[in-house]
This record gives C-alpha cells, sequence and structure tokens, in this order.
C-alpha cells in the first residue's frame, strides 16, 4: 500500500516530507551552516567555492547562486532552511517569501496589507485562483524577468 | 502540588521581534498589532506564574536535518537566543526549571508519550517572541521556561490528535508534582500562513477565527482536523496550529478520559483576551488567554 500524500495536489506549495528532505539534505545544511557570522562572511567572500565545499547537486549551487527559492524549494530545500540565505543577504521572511510569487516587493506587501492572498481558488490544483500555475507570473517582477 | 492555571495561546513572528527590537512598535503599521498585546502584558504582571511550558516549533535552529525529534523537552539550566543568520536577539537568556521538566519528561514518557530530553540548545524566535510579546523588554524573564519543541517542519508531523492527547499528558505530570507551583502553558506560532512558493501570502481570516471560535469551545472536536485542512485553508505552515491543541489539551475542562462526563462538567474555561490581525509580514496573527475557573 503506498503511502498517503494527500497534500500532492495544493497549488504552488511543496510540503517537506521525508522525500523531499533526504532531496534536499545537503543543501539544507549547507544553509544551516550560515547561522554561524564567520560561515556567512567566507559565503559572502566567494559564493561558489562555499557551495562546492558542499555534496550539493548543479541544479541545488546554481539555484542557490540564482537566489530562485521556488528552484531551491524543488530540489529539496525547505523555507525555514532557506530563510538563512535571505537572512545572510539582509532580506526579510516578507521579502523571500514575496520573491517566490513573481510580485515586485511592493505588490506582495500591499497584497499582504489588503488582508493576504484568499483561499478561494487556492485550495486544489485545476481550480482558477492567482496561485494556480496557469497564473504565473503573478506580478511585474515575474514579467519584467528579474525574478 | 503543581497545577496549570492558564494557556496563552499567540503566533511568533520573527518580524514581530525585530519590530519590537527595533523600537518600530509604534509605527502605523506594527501600531495595531502590539495594541492587540496591551490587556496581555497587564494580564501577565497580575498573573505571574513560577513556570512556563512554551510549546513551540525550532525553525531549523536547534534541530536541523542531522535529527528530528517529533517532541523535545528542554532539561537544561538556561538557554541562549539563537543566530538565526541575522544575529541573536537582544534579549535575556532564557532560564530553565530542570527539576519540573525533568519530572514530565518521566511522567509522559511513561504515559507512551516519546520526548526527546535536550540539555544544550539555542531557542529561536519560536520561544523568545512570545516571551516579548506577553513581558515586553525586561531586564529578566519574569520565572523559568521549560521549552517544549514540536517538529512541524518537516512532514509527517504530528497530528493535532495527538498533540491535544499529548496536553492532557503534561497535565497530568505537572499535578504529580509535589512543589507547589502555578504554571502556564502556552501554545504558540500558526494561524494562517504560507512561507512559499506561487501560493506565499495565503491568509483565511474566516477560518482562522472559525477555528479558534471551536478550539475554545469544543477543543476535542478541533484536534480531530486532518492536516491537510491547515494546509489547504491556512496555507502550508498555518500547521503549527497543531501547537495550540497541546496547550488546549493541558486544561482543566479537558478531561483526561474523554467518556468521564463528570469530569468534563466539573471545570470550564474562561476566555480572559482574544484578538486576531492581519498581517505581520506573511501572516495572519492569533492570540488569546484562557484561565482554568
Amino acid at each position: 500500500m503506498s503511502l498517503d500524500k494527500p497534500y500532492l495536489d495544493v497549488p504552488g506549495t511543496i510540503i517537506f516530507d521525508a522525500e523531499q528532505s533526504r532531496k534536499g539534505y545537503h543543501l539544507n545544511q549547507f544553509c544551516m551552516s550560515l547561522m554561524k557570522a564567520p560561515n556567512r562572511e567566507r559565503f559572502k567572500a566567494d559564493e561558489v567555492a562555499y557551495l562546492n565545499e558542499w555534496p550539493m547537486t548543479d541544479e541545488q549551487k546554481q539555484a542557490v547562486l540564482a537566489r530562485d527559492l521556488n528552484r531551491c524549494m524543488a530540489a529539496g530545500g525547505n523555507i525555514y532552511f532557506l530563510a538563512k540565505i535571505g537572512a545572510t543577504d539582509g532580506k526579510s521572511f516578507q521579502q523571500m517569501a514575496g520573491s517566490m510569487t513573481g510580485m515586485t516587493e511592493d505588490e506582495y506587501r500591499a497584497m499582504m496589507l489588503a488582508g493576504g492572498r484568499s483561499a478561494q481558488g487556492n485550495r486544489v490544483v485545476g481550480e482558477d485562483g492567482d496561485a494556480q500555475a496557469h497564473h504565473q507570473p503573478q506580478g511585474q517582477a515575474g514579467r519584467q524577468g528579474t525574478n | 502540588m503543581a497545577k496549570i492555571t492558564a494557556s496563552v495561546f499567540t503566533s511568533h513572528v520573527p518580524a514581530i521581534g525585530a519590530a519590537i527590537d527595533l523600537g518600530k512598535t509604534t509605527e502605523p503599521y506594527w501600531q495595531p498589532l502590539f495594541k492587540g498585546y496591551e490587556y496581555s502584558k497587564q494580564w501577565m504582571k497580575g498573573n505571574k506564574p513560577d513556570v512556563i511550558i512554551l510549546v513551540f516549533n525550532d525553525h531549523a535552529t536547534a534541530f536541523s536535518l542531522e535529527m528530528i525529534p517529533t517532541f523535545a523537552i528542554g532539561t537544561a539550566e538556561s538557554y541562549q537566543p539563537a543566530d538565526e543568520g541575522w544575529g541573536p536577539r537582544p534579549v535575556p537568556v532564557v532560564r530553565g526549571h530542570p527539576e519540573l521538566a525533568a519530572h514530565i519528561a518521566q511522567s509522559v514518557i511513561q504515559q507512551d508519550f516519546d520526548l526527546t530530553i535536550v540539555n544544550k540548545m539555542d531557542v529561536d524566535h519560536g520561544l523568545t517572541v512570545p516571551l516579548s510579546l506577553m513581558c515586553g523588554q525586561p531586564e529578566a524573564w519574569p520565572c523559568p521556561v521549560i521549552p517544549f519543541a514540536v517538529n512541524v517542519v518537516q512532514y509527517p508531523v504530528p497530528s493535532g490528535q495527538r498533540c491535544f492527547n499529548l496536553g492532557k499528558a503534561i497535565r497530568k505530570a505537572v499535578e504529580s508534582f509535589d512543589e507547589d507551583l502555578n504554571v502556564h502553558i502556552w501554545g504558540t506560532g500558526g494561524m494562517s500562513h504560507q512561507l512559499q512558493g506561487a501560493r506565499a501570502g495565503l491568509i483565511n481570516r474566516e477560518w482562522d477565527n472559525a477555528w479558534l471560535d471551536q478550539m475554545i469551545a469544543d477543543p476535542a472536536a478541533c484536534a480531530a482536523t486532518p492536516h491537510i485542512d491547515y494546509v489547504r485553508e491556512a496555507g502550508s505552515e498555518g500547521i503549527e496550529l497543531v501547537m495550540w491543541l497541546i496547550a488546549r489539551g493541558a486544561m482543566s475542562d479537558v478531561p483526561y478520559d474523554a467518556t468521564d462526563l463528570e469530569a468534563a462538567r466539573a471545570h470550564s474555561v474562561e476566555v480572559k483576551h482574544r484578538f486576531y490581525h492581519v498581517p505581520a509580514s506573511n501572516t495572519a496573527v492569533g492570540h488569546l488567554i484562557l484561565e482554568n475557573t
């Protein structure tokens, strides 16, 4: 009997389960290393050299260098771990989360101030909400290709 | 005999900690949120516990992917604020209560809940932001704190039902501690939020408030909420709400044996304060204070 994973049809969402965790082990452990100030300095001084100290896949390294958190998540990253990269860059959680939507920082902040994203249409893949794949990218950042 | 007299529930958003530390609490963005905690700070002063059992989740801070305990209880003398990448928060060191913590570990494990016993760990915003919200910026925290960490980062995470039952076991443990102690149990984290992907920023005000209504009035039914409902309705990180059910299960109106109707009728809880606000950074903020009557 297969494992029960009812969360696979939630749009725009990757649940960090044991399978993702196995895939992302070294990526996430690299993120953990950024909790030490000397490591943050070494990473900032030479990102590629620092990443090469970790047995990560090329895709994981490229995703980190591009600061593309969606790619990082697909490669097994978890947002609580990936937040350490944002902290190293001096970014807030809001800036990090917003960067994954294709919206500019201002667009995302405005959405949150207006009460956030509605669950309507965003509960199951195939509905018509703004988080559905056919509505990406959502904002100016994505359309300008700067995300 | 030690006794749990009250439970406190609150979100523990990191940006709230940053707003406090950087002196931004009166800015227009933050002012409505902190106003919701003014009563709470006064209440804390008038209802100072001897010990707080603080249920929170570690955000990939003390526990990396090297070890992922589902439930972990801190039995140390003290805990340092963690460096989560921004440097440690400028808040007091957290004093523990090793004797009560060790007693709870012994009792709860004997009630068939596996706890990981932790004698050394740093504590992140999950633990320190609730203390700041309830106590302000004191020189020292008002009482010892027992950190109780729950894995809600890597699935599978414990069910609401298991958390609720764990709360009952914690109450039983506390009540078998010989010293007279006034104990609070806090459930932290949660309310609508999703920090990831194209769905980031999901907020479901109606669902959050209906969940709160049910958690107060019919916690046993609330505990039956399956994980997938939290994810679909309150966002992927809304799953943190299961931790509130540990504190709720520890209140005296929840009978240890659900079929014991006499016990169920003998106690009730009083809602001292309830607050809800959107947004704080990416999330909705919920807050509740319950007292045993």
